[in-house]
């Protein structure tokens, strides 16, 4: 179908961008990439008043490396960060998984704050941003406020984004020398939406064991969550097949994914398990991140 | 609430005073009148309406004309010289040869989406291939011709190019 009618503002500088949204925050929507918010349009499931296209805003989209951290601006484009050497070098993981969003035509107009903003349970960036401990920049005429991904992620599809609010940033750790990271998923054909994933970041110590273990699942509930049993569970072991088996059981103990027409909340519950154990043996055989 | 909007489309540029909401694809075919650009599911998902954005292949539905602005934008329409039926593009001439197109109706999108990715295709695996063409769908082909055609086209790109893409992919 054709999308509803809109005004529509196109900002160039964010400070416009938050004069929008202070105005007419409550009835208008901001468009990024809009690989997501353009088919709610067109199928009428989304009818805002007003959309702020924020493509404009040119100091929105960049690849920075600032000291320990990596800062992507929230305009850029998905397949700017997969193409980036120093996105690639300092957040492998973030690149691994990018290559499981949609397709490339996608990604060439997908942005990275777009898919957080959008909040979508089977979306990979959020997982990932919450295996990483990102932090998300908001900004508004009120001021700025940083959240974390727990805080950040409400449930489904919604955020704790106020409608005066426009992310401008996410902050992810560049993580030590000798951390391992993975990132599988399940999908029935190469860029449908995910059954179910996992996000694993683990540093391992001199003498092997796990020390720092976060695992953050895909499609286990409204929001990313952590499969914190397992995480407990590997802490202090060495990364080895019982670790990952051990790991996969609590971890289908621990979630109850809902189902729907493309899988049942049962089968998603051993699916993701099973992502969690190959998500653990993947990150043990990847090398450590340079720093 | 209307905006004049100046849209490059291979090298014309069409203004025209259009509703926000008016899809890209749609200005395309309705405006710049140029057909070769299908409309198939529009919501993002079958690829026939794939266009190239200042080069770079997008879904002309996911987009406003407003968006498109400014910017320069390629269909299908551009491929064979001079519009030309008798002197295709390699790409076009590669899936005429391989019949990897029946009723054609996703060809377009098919053949924007491959165009820019044709030289990282040389010496490419059937798997990679598959991978450039995950994002259009095909109801008629099987997709096996069209990844025939692709082998085709960067075979000949190679040849007359002579990349330094090692030609190892299966024959």
């Amino acid at each position: 179908m054709k999308p509803p009618r809109f005004e529509y503002d196109d900002p160039t500088t964010t400070e416009e961008a938050l004069d929008l949204l202070a105005q007419h925050g409550e009835d208008a929507k901001v468009l990024a990439g809009g690989q997501s918010l353009v088919p709610l349009l067109n199928f009428r499931m989304a009818r805002p008043d007003r959309l702020v296209d924020i493509n404009g805003i040119e100091e929105l989209s960049y690849i920075r490396h600032d000291n320990g951290t990596l800062r992507l601006g929230a305009m850029t484009r998905q397949a700017a960060v997969e193409s980036s050497d120093t996105a690639r070098q300092l957040c492998p993981l973030l690149v691994d998984a990018l290559h499981w969003v949609g397709h490339a035509q996608i990604r060439n107009r997908g942005t990275v704050g777009g898919s957080v903003a959008h909040a979508d349970p089977a979306a990979e960036l959020p997982v990932v941003f919450s295996a990483l401990g990102a932090s998300f920049h908001v900004r508004s005429k009120t001021g700025p406020r940083t959240l974390s991904p727990e805080d950040f992620f409400q449930t489904h599809r919604t955020t704790s984004l106020e409608p005066s609010e426009l992310l401008t940033e996410i902050e992810v750790p560049v993580l030590p020398a000798a951390t391992r990271t993975a990132f599988v998923e399940f999908a029935r054909r190469q860029g449908d939406f995910a059954l179910g994933g996992a996000a694993t970041v683990v540093s391992v110590d001199e003498s092997g064991a796990c020390r720092d273990v976060r695992i953050a699942l895909l499609g286990a509930a409204p929001t990313p969550i952590r499969a914190s049993d397992a995480e407990d569970a590997i802490r202090g072991r060495r990364l080895d097949e019982d670790a990952a088996r051990e790991a996969r059981v609590l971890t289908e103990a621990a979630i109850t994914p809902t189902g729907d027409i493309h899988g049942s909340g049962d089968y998603r519950r051993g699916l993701i398990a099973t992502m969690v154990y190959r998500s653990l043996l993947q990150a043990a055989s990847n090398r450590g991140e340079a720093a | 609430m209307t905006r004049t909007v100046a849209v490059t489309i291979n090298g014309a540029t069409f203004e025209r005073e259009v509703e926000p909401r008016l899809l890209l694809s749609d200005f395309i075919r309705h405006e710049a009148k140029l057909t070769g650009t299908h409309v198939g599911c529009e919501h993002g998902v079958c690829g026939a309406c794939t266009v190239q954005l200042d080069g770079t292949p997008v879904r002309s539905c996911l987009m406003f004309a407003v968006q498109a602005s400014g910017h320069s934008i390629r269909t299908v329409e551009a491929m064979a010289d001079g519009g030309s039926e008798t002197r295709l593009h390699p790409l076009q001439q590669a899936f005429h040869e391989e019949h990897a197109l029946q009723c054609g109706f996703c060809t377009p999108g098919f053949l924007m989406s491959l165009e820019p990715l044709i030289p990282a295709l040389v010496g490419a695996s059937d798997d990679e291939i598959r991978e450039a063409i995950a994002g259009n769908l095909c109801r008629c082909t099987g997709y096996q011709n069209i990844v025939s055609a692709v082998r085709l086209a960067a075979k000949r790109f190679d040849a007359q190019h002579g990349t330094n893409g090692s030609a190892t992919g299966p024959e």
